[in-house]
């Protein structure tokens, strides 16, 4: 038999994937090494940055636009687009809050309502994209308006404010060192980065999203693919949800307003192709990275909140840039 | 054909980085000449067109035009030395008409509104030169891929082309649209275009072409009459050794019957079909394009949910809802536009190959790499498929390698049954024989494979017999010994 490079042991094999790691996002990460250098040497910010409250702070900030980032990587690698993220985020923070507030429901439960909002939402999202030609992003144009609306109508505009230190321990609290939101993260980190590239429901999605006539005739159920896609999505918004509205101490109808744009940066920006079909979860992880730092590096050097926009702006541009010259070149 | 030389292309040379795609290589074209350039994939053909074009520019020689020597340094003086390329994907806008089409970018104006009137005056006198049978407000959209090529043509003609370059027109269109193709071809010979033709397609080039020019890996090899040469002389020239057995088949006596359908109907394109397959026998299906061959095999399948009449397989009756139930019982479909209903183009080799058989190497959330490795090397050695890694990304393949992952994937599965739709399409000669060897091979294994092909030399050659479909319907059913072109056509024309 003709021999292919195959890894023989599995130290090997890590080591190889690292470093496949690292050639694949070598743009990004380059990015992302200068943007951290910056901010750890610039006379201005090196002393607040390098705190590990700041640290702390930042991988706060960025765990939950990483919840999202995580269905939106499966949903952007399918084809598609979910924009109902961020008023998901609202509705279920909201819901949770409600329950703890209006209904005397015990936290866990209050938690779980307002993680269910969010299934339920992707859910309705999955059934209509895959059951119609309907594209995604007009569904989700409507649910996001959808779940924003409610949120307001439910809460009547004002925040529903918890008190309770059980309330805060998911967003703000820590287990041993290290907050909460982050090991939620790791864990959301570990269980979607199995599915995508352990599970068969990985291939299924790069398969849906690279060619939906092939993987039909593949016998992939293309409807039942894209309907969990959007579900995983929505359930990701939900925990996003509660984890903010409990750092916030309460249920706020204006919470996660444009959160699904950041999402999407994260994801376009760590190199996932709008096109679909191809695209990681490891680079994701590091466009959120980018996104998290130029941000918090933004704020620490006092630059005027009007003028962050458009800094973030010209970096998305940028990144996603230096992947278009590394692709020519490579054809 | 007059003897006025349009174009001569002279000691052309292009290289690419580690690639030297062309070497030395001269070409010319008389006025109202029909001129073959035949190779197998990767022989220089569209790098010499592109050349051509102006898509590349050439590392040295020269390229004359009516005598005098041009640069062509992009498309735009392509055009204006009269240079049309018909490319084998079409470039026409789906949602506008005809007319819009033919005269995009370069619309007649009544002051500042485009004259439509004009337009579509101008187009329908083109339409009816050329015996087309569609108005100018047709959209293109709704055009067969035939009539698209058409209006593909009439669009190059239009801009006064002297010099029209066809890469694979027949392609994928049915031979009926092809003898409407040649006819056209004619027209413009007359009009003294002259025309460089590709084609995979040898026993076209006595139908049309005057002269042939034959390159391999990026040399020119030489340039012959057409009707002096034989096609085994050409096949030799093309893949450089003689390919003794371009058909492999060992016929043998057929075994149990493995395949039954009676009276299939999908209430549209296929009526009342039945036919029956027995252990290792290759079933051609003959027949035009749009006879409902494809969607025949859809129902089989299970990929057609709803239609009518029974399928046995190994005697049981069977109704399948989706492709996954016909993979469990055996049965494999490699379809026909493998870009479209195959291929994962962005990704790599090892993902296509296993796509099929992720149960054989995932258990839940647990990978086996190894095992994966494993298969897709298996299979892509069985295939014999040239590829530089199992890493590789899918679009770099060549069109016949691409065919062969493809085959794989579905070989993998195991199967006793498999359908073939247009196995050798857009695949070149060396692959389409080593195809032909395979399925050869797993029919001496005693498996059943049901061809369907517009290739009438494939389908005589090939097949213990052929079932010919028109309109839906299985119009005759000729055993090997029987086949002929003819009898083939006449049942396919019912």
């Amino acid at each position: 038999m003709k021999s292919y490079p195959e890894t023989k042991t599995k130290s090997l094999k890590i080591g190889q994937g690292i470093i496949r790691y690292f050639r694949e996002n070598l743009g990004i990460i380059i990015a992302f090494i200068v943007l951290y250098a910056f901010l750890a040497i610039n006379p201005d910010t090196t002393h607040a940055f390098l705190k590990s409250q700041n640290m702390f702070n930042v991988l706060r900030q960025i765990s939950t636009n990483l919840y999202l980032a995580c269905g939106m990587t499966m949903v952007i690698i399918l084809g598609g687009i979910d924009l109902s993220v961020g008023s998901i985020i609202a509705l279920s923070g909201c819901v949770a809050a409600a329950c703890v507030v209006r209904y005397g429901l015990s936290i866990p439960v209050a938690l779980f309502a307002g993680i269910l909002i969010g299934v339920v939402f992707g859910m309705f999202n999955g059934v209509i994209v895959s059951k119609t030609t309907i594209p995604a992003f007009i569904v989700t144009l409507a649910t996001m308006n959808i779940a924003r609306g409610l949120a307001y109508v439910y809460t009547g505009g004002s925040p529903v404010r918890v008190v309770s230190k059980q309330w805060q321990f998911l967003g703000a609290g820590y287990i041993g060192i290290f907050p909460t939101p982050v090991i939620i993260l790791v864990v959301i980190l570990i269980v979607t980065g199995i599915l995508m590239n352990n599970a068969k429901f990985g291939r299924y999605i790069y398969a849906v999203g690279g060619n939906v006539q092939a993987a039909q005739f593949s016998g992939i159920s293309v409807t039942r693919v894209k309907f969990w896609v959007y579900t995983y999505s929505g359930l990701m918004a939900g925990i996003a949800g509660v984890v903010l509205a409990s750092r916030m101490y309460s249920g706020q109808p204006t919470a996660g307003n444009g959160a699904e744009m950041d999402a999407i940066a994260a994801v376009v920006v760590g190199g996932t192709s709008m096109a679909g079909g191809s695209g990681k979860i490891g680079g994701t992880i590091i466009g959120a990275l980018i996104i998290g730092f130029l941000n918090n590096g933004l704020n620490l050097m006092d630059v005027n909140s009007f003028w962050q926009y458009v800094v973030k702006g010209v970096v998305i541009l940028l990144a996603v840039f230096i992947d278009f010259v590394r692709n020519r070149n490579k054809k | 054909m007059s003897d006025k030389i349009l174009l001569k292309m002279v000691n052309i040379h292009k290289r690419f980085p580690g690639v030297y795609a062309l070497k030395n290589i001269d070409f010319e074209l008389k006025e109202g000449e029909v001129h073959a350039l035949l190779g197998e994939n990767g022989a220089g053909k569209s790098t010499l067109i592109k050349v051509l074009g102006g898509i590349h520019r050439p590392d040295e020689g020269e390229i004359f035009i009516n005598g005098q020597r041009t640069e062509i340094n992009n498309v735009f003086d392509a055009q204006k030395n009269g240079i049309a390329i018909i490319h084998q994907e079409l470039v026409l806008v789906p949602h506008m008409t005809v007319a819009e089409n033919i005269f995009l970018g370069r619309e007649p104006m009544k002051g500042k509104f485009i004259d439509k009137d004009k337009m579509n005056t101008e187009t329908e006198k083109l339409l009816l030169t050329y015996g087309m049978n569609f108005t100018p407000e047709t959209l293109v959209v709704d055009l067969t891929i035939a009539q698209q090529q058409m209006v593909e043509i009439v669009k190059a003609i239009s801009c006064n082309s002297r010099i029209l370059v066809m890469d694979e027109p027949t392609s994928s269109i049915s031979d009926k649209e092809v003898d409407f193709l040649f006819s056209i071809m004619r027209t413009l010979k007359e009009k003294k275009v002259g025309i460089i033709y590709i084609s995979h397609k040898m026993s076209e080039l006595w139908q049309i072409c005057d002269r042939v020019t034959v390159l391999r890996d990026g040399q020119y090899i030489g340039t012959e009459e057409v009707k002096n040469i034989t096609k085994d002389h050409l096949i030799t020239m093309m893949v450089g050794r003689q390919l003794s057995h371009y058909y492999t088949r060992e016929f043998q006596v057929p075994g149990k019957v493995l395949l039954k359908a009676e009276h299939i109907s999908d209430g549209n394109m296929v009526r009342d079909v039945s036919f029956e397959l027995h252990e290792g026998e290759i079933l051609g299906l003959s027949g035009l394009i749009g006879a409902g061959r494809s969607e025949a095999m859809h129902c089989v399948f299970g990929l057609t949910k709803k239609y009518k009449g029974t399928v046995w397989i190994r005697g049981k009756q069977m109704h399948f809802t989706s492709a996954v139930d016909a993979v469990k019982n055996g049965i494999a479909l490699v379809p026909e536009d493998r870009k479209l209903e195959g291929l994962y183009y962005v990704q790599s080799v090892k993902y296509n190959a296993t796509i099929e058989v992720l149960r054989q190497f995932i258990t839940g959330i647990y990978l086996n790499k190894k095992a994966e490795t494993e298969i897709a090397a298996e299979y892509t050695e069985l295939m014999n498929t040239k590829t530089p890694s199992l890493e590789q990304t899918m679009r770099n393949l060549s069109g016949g390698n691409q065919q062969k992952v493809m085959i794989g994937r579905w070989l993998a599965t195991e199967p006793a049954i498999l359908i073939l739709d247009e196995p050798t399409r857009g695949v070149d000669v060396g692959a389409k024989a080593e195809i032909y060897a395979i399925m050869n091979e797993l029919v001496k294994k005693g498996l059943g494979i049901i061809m369907i092909s517009s290739e009438l030399p494939e389908i005589i050659n090939m097949s213990d017999r052929i079932y010919v479909m028109a309109n839906g319907r299985v119009t005759g059913c000729i055993n090997h010994a029987d086949a002929a072109q003819e009898t083939i056509m006449k049942l396919a024309a019912e």
